[in-house]
């Protein structure tokens, strides 16, 4: 946009030079060559320095991808050791020590979970992340998944339903990475919704709605809770990376931050789009449509 | 084969506790030559290891007589798509990134391989 205005403003003083001074035209060459040779260096220095805010970003991506990969390991150990552990293979677990170990399990999952997003974010952002697009039906994985969350969703006191509209038209994405979608945005309900009704009389009274419908040339995932909701000056930046809601915050529920933009980046890279409707203290709810497969 | 000495502990330990006997070889060369020399039912493999990678084990194995019908499941923490595609074009049964999954589930995959179910 700079370089365009610069280009713009250039050609109209050129042009008003040229017809002012049309009697001495070896001026108005001159003026051109000048003008023309201002031009070229700019464009070298905007084009250089964009190469190199590419460059460091590309590092920047790499370096998250490395740590990240060596981060992985360790990680693993531990989850494994604490599983051991907690098996009682080794020995019974008494009294408070379990009630640690699970804060131990909890906290290595929490690692675990902040590390895949972090791989997963460097790369997006180095545009390595594969896409393999095929036609899918989008309800059959909705569905799967809600059953398989539903044991979650009760341990939590969550009431989880899932309906899909009869005879709809399947969807042309990656459905691995659909599927990375829609998971997190149902354990953003789940952890949210949960975070309303931890305590108190309404304990029970959490509830989760998937839905699938079609509407005009696509296929809508449509994901309620009536959980905390989202504060209104913060829905602004909801998408962005490691935000997270002040209320989240405060009801101290787990998540990286990372969740929604990469639900957003790979949605829009499957042709789609993201969005939701939220009030605090209400609930929410995502929503994403993909496009019909021709 | 694993190079991480702390991780196959931790995994031998489960294994030898569901009535298994694990082999253990921490770089590419010794897990290639122990699996010539021992014939194990099942092998799992680490990509990222000294001397011979996950991936050259694997050809080797597939490449030789004695052990090409060994099923080999592939447990690392590489998950690009790239890798998974190739370990399993190169002849890998299963491909499992570890931190995705508990041991409980690395146990169901070898019996589901084994046919112990």
């Amino acid at each position: 946009m700079v370089m365009g205005i610069v280009i713009i403003v250039t050609s109209i003083l050129t042009y008003s030079i040229g017809t002012r001074y049309n009697s001495d035209p070896e001026s108005v060459v001159l003026v051109v060559l000048l003008m023309t040779a201002f031009l070229l260096i700019l464009s070298f220095i905007i084009t250089s320095s964009f190469e190199r805010l590419a460059e460091a970003n590309r590092l920047k991506s790499e370096f998250v991808s490395i740590v990240s990969h060596q981060i992985r390991s360790p990680l693993t150990n531990l989850k494994w050791i604490v599983e051991l552990l907690m098996s009682g293979i080794l020995g019974k677990i008494e009294g408070k020590q379990g009630e640690y170990f699970k804060i131990l399990k909890e906290n290595t999952e929490r690692m675990q979970e902040l590390v895949n997003e972090l791989l997963t974010v460097s790369r997006i952002e180095a545009t390595k992340l594969v896409f393999k697009r095929e036609p899918f039906a989008l309800e059959k994985i909705a569905g799967d998944l809600v059953e398989e969350f539903k044991p979650i969703a009760k341990s939590s006191n969550i009431q989880l339903e899932f309906t899909a509209e009869k005879n709809l038209p399947k969807v042309f994405a990656d459905p691995f990475q659909i599927l990375q979608v829609m998971e997190n945005l149902l354990y953003n309900a789940i952890r949210y919704t949960a975070a309303a009704f931890n305590d108190g009389k309404d304990k029970n009274n959490g509830k989760i709605t998937v839905r699938i419908f079609k509407k005009r040339n696509s296929v809508v995932c449509e994901i309620t809770d009536n959980g905390i909701g989202i504060p209104k000056d913060d829905k602004k930046f909801i998408f962005q990376k490691f935000f997270r809601a002040g209320n989240v915050r405060r009801y101290q529920a787990g998540g990286s931050g990372l969740g929604l933009y990469i639900c957003k980046s790979i949605i829009e890279k499957s042709n789609g789009r993201i969005g939701f409707s939220s009030k605090e203290n209400s609930g929410s709810t995502f929503w994403f449509s993909l496009p019909i497969a021709k | 084969m694993d190079d991480e000495e702390a991780l196959q502990k931790t995994l031998g330990e489960f294994l030898q506790n569901q009535g298994y006997t694990p082999l253990s070889a921490l770089d590419g060369d010794a897990g290639f030559l122990l699996a010539k020399e021992k014939k194990p039912d099942l092998i799992l493999l680490d990509l990222i290891m000294p001397k011979k990678n996950g991936f050259d084990v694997l050809k080797l194995l597939k490449n030789n007589s004695e052990t090409k019908d060994i099923p080999v499941i592939v447990l690392t923490n590489l998950a690009e798509v790239a890798d998974i595609d190739k370990a399993l074009e190169l002849g890998a049964t299963t491909y499992l990134v570890k931190g995705d999954h508990a041991l409980i589930d690395i146990l169901q995959k070898i019996k589901a391989t084994l046919g112990d179910e």
